[in-house]
């Protein structure tokens, strides 16, 4: 079987990842792989400087992705990527931060912190792919798997409504707010390159299919499946009240960009309030030595 | 104490502190606040933190300073975010720090763990008070010294110092940062209550007194730097930060050379036993005692911390009642002092240990004694300290045996 570089086709996309780690972890079918495909593209439409981003993750399958990608890349503990990217944001300014991590990491176990992020608005772009359950530990519920659903630790079914989550982020004060499926790659480029874009806290979450653990146990069949799915379902509502958003089994998935608003982040609040009081650093200037014998005349 | 340039055998050239920062002068200051201070001179801008006595004064304090000087505090929802914001911080190449206490030094272990994994130059304040839970918020205990060793999980290595006045909380908070940088490992500052919360004098040098080691730098350009993989004889990888253009890779997985996860024995061995062998090398340099009478000694009285004021009483009226007692006064606890213990041992014929928990840092002097003499605990289970008699006493046992 030839691959498409044998046969000369470059993908652009290949540039901007670490391709002696390809073939990645992911299982076939799952979405993961193509939100990534997406945000490539958006980082070449937004001419991001590859140097300067930074690509943040916690644990599980999404947290895989900013080791995918050539630039630099911090794999820190399961649920605090938000956190860990609130200090590189805050100690470099030049730092363009992109946390990219899945809906167990961020949502569950990392749940107070993506509130606390979006209420501080810190310059950060948090993308959740959420695949509705916890994937790398067998399928287990988590807060975002929907009610009823069967998991490794739902045999009975889910008793728990999953969480609304840009209702979440809304409340707590993310300036950019959307949801996307797998399916819609190109709508959901254009929003990445948005948030790219934009400083504050902000906001994606992508649904996306995970065949092995999540669509298997709730006869939902494959990754193409899922993506029938998703299209007959999808409802694109841009602007759409984020109450209005939850996911229900079986019925309408709304999508579309949800929030879109202007709020001063910490820094340039914080700079603003203290005024002459913040003492910018600038490094030491160099001190003139004058050689034996040359003084400079006024001493 | 040996000064760095003593001992420091590397190739970084040290540096002074920035004048900006260090306020030279003779002041009258708690130990929360001569820790702050010290964290300025050493280069910290930034810190990351989250309420709780008996440490508070020391971020209150940093909060106000570190505008003035072009950092900032943040203030994080929970001492999980900010065990792990103040390492953000780090890769983003500042120097940084938080300060913590009782439950919220338990809620940082998993990080203190990948700070080990990751070779993260940080550093942490505990101001300890009496525990188990929320125990005495309010006073003293050393009761979370084994948990600096031990509490993350996993096996690893850290350095810990225990200062016993806001003098020694400054000077040793700058060394806690020279360390950190020189070993690449999260330094324990293992203050108490009392330590934290008693004024005295603190003189602050002035800047060109006051030694830094600075962040390692990378020798190749990026697409030849192996994040991992530039180590010299110390066994400590050189270090590049986020935003320079090196592409790297930093997982708490056990990773290869050049950062990238690899999950098989062959690789955890090697990881972690050169995180190991880098401090088991350095012992003699770790090896940070306050001796006073051991040449003639037949007892010696092993404390930190607070503890360490009321054994000096102890120590003086045992000498006044011609018993030949030396002090050996722990500034760093971790890695364990344990060549110099075992020497020590072979000629007296006791150890006293007296600490403010139920029996700790005593384990690892009665390891090391290693039956060649005897260890008398002095177990307390904290809230207050010692009464120097009882320490007395145990001086007078440990003479007679």
């Amino acid at each position: 079987m030839s691959t498409l570089t044998e046969i000369g086709v470059h993908n652009p996309v290949e540039d901007f990842l670490r391709m002696e780690r390809i073939p990645s972890i992911w299982c076939p079918g799952c979405g993961i792989g193509t939100t990534v495909n997406s945000f490539v593209h958006a980082l070449i439409k937004t001419h991001t400087d590859m140097k300067k981003l930074v690509m943040v993750s916690g644990i599980g399958c999404s947290g895989r992705v900013g080791g995918y990608i050539g630039t630099d890349h911090f794999h820190t503990t399961h649920g605090r990527a938000i956190p860990f990217a609130t200090g590189l944001s805050l100690a470099n300014t030049e730092l363009n931060v992109v946390v990219y991590s899945g809906d167990g990491d961020l949502v569950s176990i990392g749940g107070n912190h993506l509130i606390h992020a979006a209420r501080r608005n810190v310059n950060l772009l948090v993308i959740c792919v959420n695949n509705m359950i916890y994937a790398m530990t067998g399928g287990q519920a988590a807060a975002t798997t929907p009610a009823a659903s069967m998991s490794s630790t739902t045999p009975y079914g889910a008793f728990e409504p999953d969480i609304n989550i840009p209702q979440l982020v809304d409340a707590a004060g993310a300036v950019y707010v959307a949801r996307w499926t797998a399916f819609h790659v190109k709508q959901l480029e254009t929003s990445m390159a948005e948030a790219l874009k934009k400083k504050g806290f902000r906001f994606i979450e992508v649904v996306t299919p995970c065949p092995t653990l999540y669509q298997r146990r709730n006869n939902m069949g494959d990754g193409l499946a899922a993506m029938k799915d998703y299209k007959d379902r999808s409802k694109i509502r841009n602007g759409a009240g984020t109450h209005e958003v939850a996911m229900l089994p079986g019925e309408q998935i709304i999508v579309g960009k949800f929030v879109d608003r202007e709020r001063q982040d910490y820094l340039t609040l914080m700079r603003s309030r203290l005024g002459a009081n913040f003492q910018e650093w600038v490094d030491a200037p160099p001190q003139v030595e004058h050689e034996e014998g040359e003084g400079c005349g006024e001493c | 104490m040996a000064t760095i340039a003593d001992s420091i055998k590397t190739h970084t050239k040290l540096e002074h502190a920035d004048q900006r920062a260090v306020l030279t002068g003779t002041h009258f200051m708690n130990g929360d606040a001569a820790a702050c201070e010290g964290a300025l001179a050493a280069g910290a801008r930034f810190a990351a933190g989250y309420p709780i006595t008996p440490s508070t004064e020391i971020v209150e304090r940093f909060a106000s300073r570190a505008p003035q000087v072009g950092g900032l505090f943040i203030q994080m929802e929970d001492e999980l975010a900010a065990s792990i914001t103040l390492q953000g911080m780090v890769w983003a190449g500042q120097k940084s720090f938080t300060s913590t206490s009782g439950p919220g030094f338990s809620l940082m272990m998993e990080h203190i763990g990948y700070a080990a994994m990751t070779e993260t130059p940080c550093v942490f304040f505990n101001v300890q008070r009496g525990g188990p839970s929320t125990g005495l918020p309010t006073l003293p205990a050393q009761g979370d010294m084994m948990q600096a060793r031990f509490g993350s999980h996993g096996d690893y290595s850290l350095i810990a110092l225990v200062p016993n006045s806001p003098q020694e909380c400054f000077w040793l908070a700058v060394k806690a940062f020279n360390l950190a940088e020189q070993f690449r490992v999260p330094v324990m500052v293992m203050m108490d209550e009392c330590v934290g919360h008693m004024t005295e004098k603190v003189v602050i040098p002035k800047a060109e007194e006051i030694e830094i080691f600075p962040r390692r730098a990378p020798s190749k350009p990026p697409g030849e730097f192996l994040a991992y993989g530039e180590i010299g004889e110390d066994l400590v990888p050189e270090m590049a930060s986020a935003g320079e253009g090196y592409k790297i890779y930093v997982t708490g997985m056990t990773h290869d050379k050049r950062g990238y996860p690899l999950g098989n024995a062959e690789a955890q061995r090697i990881l972690v036993g050169r995180q190991f062998e880098k401090l088991r090398r350095a012992e003699a340099e770790l090896t940070l005692i306050d001796e006073d009478h051991m040449d003639d000694a037949d007892v010696a009285v092993v404390s930190y911390g607070i503890t360490s004021r009321v054994a000096e009483r102890a120590i003086q009226l045992a000498r006044a009642k011609g018993i030949k007692v030396g002090r050996m006064r722990l500034q760093g606890v971790w890695p364990f002092p344990e060549k110099r213990f075992r020497e020590v041992a072979q000629r007296i014929k006791a150890f006293v240990a007296p600490e403010l928990n139920m029996g700790q840092v005593v384990l690892e002097v009665e390891r090391c004694a290693g039956g060649h003499c005897r260890t008398i605990a002095l177990p307390h289970a904290g809230g207050t300290v010692h009464r120097p008699l009882d320490i007395l006493a145990a001086i007078e046992k440990g003479a007679q045996a």
